[in-house]
């Protein structure tokens, strides 16, 4: 377990090495952040004094190099819009981000489980139809045109629901101010998160349901009917045991993409996270906040994916974490 | 019996009084942007300034027919050639309490001297001269005409506020363009409103400064909350939901929308934004020849660009002035001839055209893109053919000033206001002394054109100066220095009871401390 551990906190020092290269990289084809710093009839002069003040004019190793001097003391850069560094900018974002996340993932998880076991175990009912319909339209269309409609849905239309932002919050320690003590907040948070896990919960439902269906044709399936056990026994605790271990390797897999999924949701919702954070700050050539962003989003990533692993081992005994480690 | 009269009146004013403090007005504001900085001489742009309108005040702004109106100044005078005195308004207090006097503007202006963005518009002044605690002298190096024009830009800064040390040792004055600084944090300035809460990139709170010196406007919002909102879609749908009262801009492709909606008022006003195309005369050698200049306006159709493209949400272009400017030349209509076009093509020796690469944005103007392609597919009529790359913004502007391309897209916007500065960055003869033809990506150069610019920029007489502008203007046509488009109109969206037309001008930054608020 220790050895496994350290081998994964060696990859992930790998992974984020590799970003941050890769990042620093592209960096000179963004643009150039003069652009977004100065006024428009500001001269060519000035402008290289200030490209000088900010080390661009520097060769790439030597920048680079800097960087990664700065990053080892905890600092990625100031971010030339926010004026502060890009971890605390990053940092003071996250909780938002993941608050959304978690929003998502209660939806996905909540609704993913009895919909797909009941759409395998009575394949042919209406309702089951009704639910393969509506996932295979989920799936087909994209986040953000999801987003715009249910905005233009309730939002104009009906007046459920407010159209943007994160509404009223609770500070509850640290940069975490939280949606979920405030009857304003459940009511801003409940239209992202239901956009957010357009695409993955139906992903879900038919990986349950296709995983289930396979499971119900097995032998100690039939032997436990033929025994006589009650079916929710079987369906609930036998089969879907059974069904869970694929759902949670795709899983850890998806919640990490889920934070880039982030990207779109949080800008049409105008939700303050990191995701829509990116894309501004990709608008506006920030790069030290862009570079700090794939660093972070590198090492969620990672550490989901460690946690996947763990969880795994647990649900299936016979997986064990020194062999995969190894 | 009186003494009863008298109870009631007091308790019915009371009861005024308390009914008055109850309905504080909040307005709800939503940008596609908020502001880089509270650093009102920080980065010029029309965040800043709109922030600037909101908590400063300037010597003089602009009205809606572009007037000046006074606001800190209450007069001024011509003294000499080269000097403008301003009476300056007696009894206004700063939001920290302190008295504002002339001192405050003579610091202002040598902080502005250090501001790399806004140093270039005080470069014609040589100085600001306290005459006493309420007059002020802005001499200029040399007869200037702009002298107003560039007084928009003077907002009063609270010099005691701004003077001394932070607990961390820097200077409260300096200017940092990337970092933390005093005043990209703190403000003090005259303005109707005070910054109560900010959070970058997600909201800024205002609040009505109790002392505001300006007793007459009749404006009466108490609280602003300005919320930057992206996505065009999610700042339409904000305001048709009722969770915003006014939006800033309204996309092309819901001008409709909005106005057709019941309770939501559509407010649009020509801009004086003007978007054109620059034919590289360095790079095609058919492009010093003026007549292949006028095939190419001849065949670019502005006036269905207008009408189709940006569905009539903008000002068909002729010149770069828009109307309103000195030089701008009524007479002036929008050419579109493809015959005629031909016609040129053939005299110049292109009958059979020629191959060009192109380049613009596709999203920094209304539909940056899509006209673009619009101009090569109308090129192809008189056998030009184009080579078309659009680029997002932060990629076109490096390339524009590489010149990457044969023809450029660019808007212009003259932050003075004024028919010169079009000519000056756009299509003065190229200098990097002078920073002269800074945008000038078409290497268009005429002695004549600069020299009407370099007099007009040092004539005092408005008649004879327009003359020169328009001189200037004409040569600039008939040379077809440049391909002009269209002007960009300016949209707004506010709740009906918000009567935000009266506060919009062409400058587009609403002057929300006069914002009367009307009953529901």
């Amino acid at each position: 377990m220790f050895a496994y551990l350290v081998k994964r906190v060696l990859q992930a020092i790998a992974v984020m090495l590799a970003i941050s290269l890769i990042g620093f990289a592209i960096q000179g084809n963004l643009g150039d952040p003069l652009r977004e710093l100065v006024g428009q009839s500001v001269s060519e002069e000035t402008r290289q004094q200030l490209r000088e003040q900010l080390g661009l004019n520097d060769p790439f190793l030597v920048q680079y190099t800097r960087f990664l001097g700065n990053a080892l003391q905890g600092d990625l850069g100031t971010s030339y819009f926010f004026k502060e560094p890009a971890l605390d900018v990053i940092l003071k974002k996250l909780p938002a981000t993941l608050e959304l996340v978690f929003g998502a993932t209660l939806l996905i998880v909540g609704l993913s489980v009895p919909l797909g076991v009941f759409t395998a175990i009575r394949p042919n009912a209406i309702l089951s139809r009704i639910i393969m319909a509506v996932s295979i339209v989920g799936i087909s269309i994209p986040v953000f045109l999801t987003a715009i409609l249910m905005i233009y849905l309730f939002s104009v239309e009906l007046g459920w629901a407010p159209s943007f932002g994160r509404g009223e919050t609770v500070h509850v320690i640290g940069y975490w101010d939280t949606n979920f003590l405030t009857a304003d907040g459940w009511a801003h948070i409940v239209m992202p998160s239901i956009a957010l896990s357009s695409i993955m919960l139906p992903m879900f439902i038919r990986l349950i349901r296709a995983e289930m269906l396979e499971v119900l044709q097995s032998e100690y399936v039939r032997f436990a009917k033929a025994k006589g056990i009650a079916p929710w026994r079987i369906y609930f605790v036998h089969a879907l045991k059974n069904t869970l271990l694929p759902v949670i390797t795709v899983g850890g897999v998806q919640i990490g993409t889920m934070v880039a999924y982030t990207i779109l949701t949080e800008t049409v919702f105008s939700w303050p996270g990191m995701g829509a954070m990116f894309l501004e700050a990709v608008n506006r050539v920030d790069t030290p906040l862009i570079v700090a962003y794939l660093i972070v989003v590198g090492f969620i990533f990672v550490v989901t994916n460690t946690i996947v692993d763990l969880i795994y081992g647990l649900a299936n005994p016979t997986v064990k974490l020194a062999r995969m480690g190894a | 019996m009186s003494f009863l009269k008298t109870c009631a009146a007091s308790t019915a004013l009371v009861l005024a009084l308390a009914g008055g403090a109850l309905a504080e007005t909040t307005v709800r504001v939503a940008y596609d942007a908020d502001p880089v900085s509270l650093d009102p001489y920080e980065q010029l742009s029309g965040g800043t300034l709109q922030l600037n309108h909101m908590v400063f005040d300037p010597l003089v702004r602009w009205t809606q027919d572009l007037e000046f109106e006074p606001r800190l100044a209450t007069s001024w005078e011509q003294v000499n050639d080269t000097t403008v005195r301003f009476t300056l308004r007696q009894g206004v207090k700063f939001h920290s309490g302190n008295e504002m006097t002339a001192e405050d503007f003579a610091w202002t202006f040598e902080r502005i001297r250090n501001s790399d963005d806004f140093k270039g518009i005080f470069t014609p002044f040589s100085g600001l001269e306290v005459v006493d605690d309420y007059t002020i002298d802005l001499k200029t190096t040399a007869p200037y005409p702009l002298v107003l024009h560039t007084a928009t830009y003077l907002f009063a800064m609270d010099s005691a506020f701004y003077t001394g040390q932070t607990e961390d040792g820097k200077d409260k004055a300096e200017i940092v363009k990337h970092g933390d600084s005093f005043a990209s944090r703190n403000m003090s300035g005259t303005g109707p409103f005070t910054v109560t809460a900010r959070e970058q990139g997600v909201k800024v709170e205002f609040e009505r400064f109790d002392g505001y010196w300006d007793t007459e406007s009749d404006g009466n919002v108490d609280h602003i909350v300005l919320t930057p909102i992206k996505e065009d879609p999610t700042r339409v749908a904000a305001l048709l939901s009722g969770d915003v009262d006014f939006i800033a801009p309204v996309p092309p492709t819901d001008l409709q929308r909005i106005e057709d909606a019941e309770g939501v008022d559509l407010i649009t006003m020509p801009g004086t934004r003007v978007i054109t195309f620059q034919m590289n005369e360095d790079r095609v050698e058919a492009f010093k020849d003026p007549k292949v200049r006028q095939a190419i306006d001849f065949a670019v159709n502005n006036t269905g660009i207008v009408d189709r493209i940006m569905r009539g949400f903008g000002t068909v272009a002729a010149q770069a002035s828009p109307a309103g400017y000195a030089g701008h030349i009524d007479d002036l209509a929008p050419r579109y001839d493809v015959a005629r076009a031909k016609e040129l093509m053939a005299e110049a020796g292109y009958a059979e055209g020629f191959s060009i690469t192109m380049m613009a944005p596709n999203n920094r103007y209304v539909n940056d893109d899509k006209i673009a392609q619009a101009v090569a597919s109308m090129l192809s009529q008189i056998n030009i053919t184009v080579d078309l790359q659009t680029l997002p913004k932060a990629q076109y502007w490096p390339a524009f000033d590489e010149r990457a391309a044969d023809m450029m897209m660019i808007g212009w916007h003259s932050d003075t206001e004024d028919s010169a500065n079009f000519h000056q960055f756009l299509t003065a003869c190229p200098d990097a002394d002078t920073g002269n033809g800074q945008y000038n990506s078409g290497n268009y150069c005429n002695e004549k054109a600069d020299e009407l610019m370099k007099a007009a920029n040092n004539e005092v007489d408005p008649a004879k100066r327009t003359a020169m502008l328009q001189e200037l203007e004409q040569i600039l046509y008939d040379e077809a220095a440049f391909i002009p488009l269209h002007f960009q109109d300016l949209a707004w969206g506010a709740k009906s009871n918000m009567n935000a037309g009266e506060i919009v001008n062409a400058l587009d930054f609403p002057y929300f401390g006069d914002l009367v608020v009307s009953e529901e």
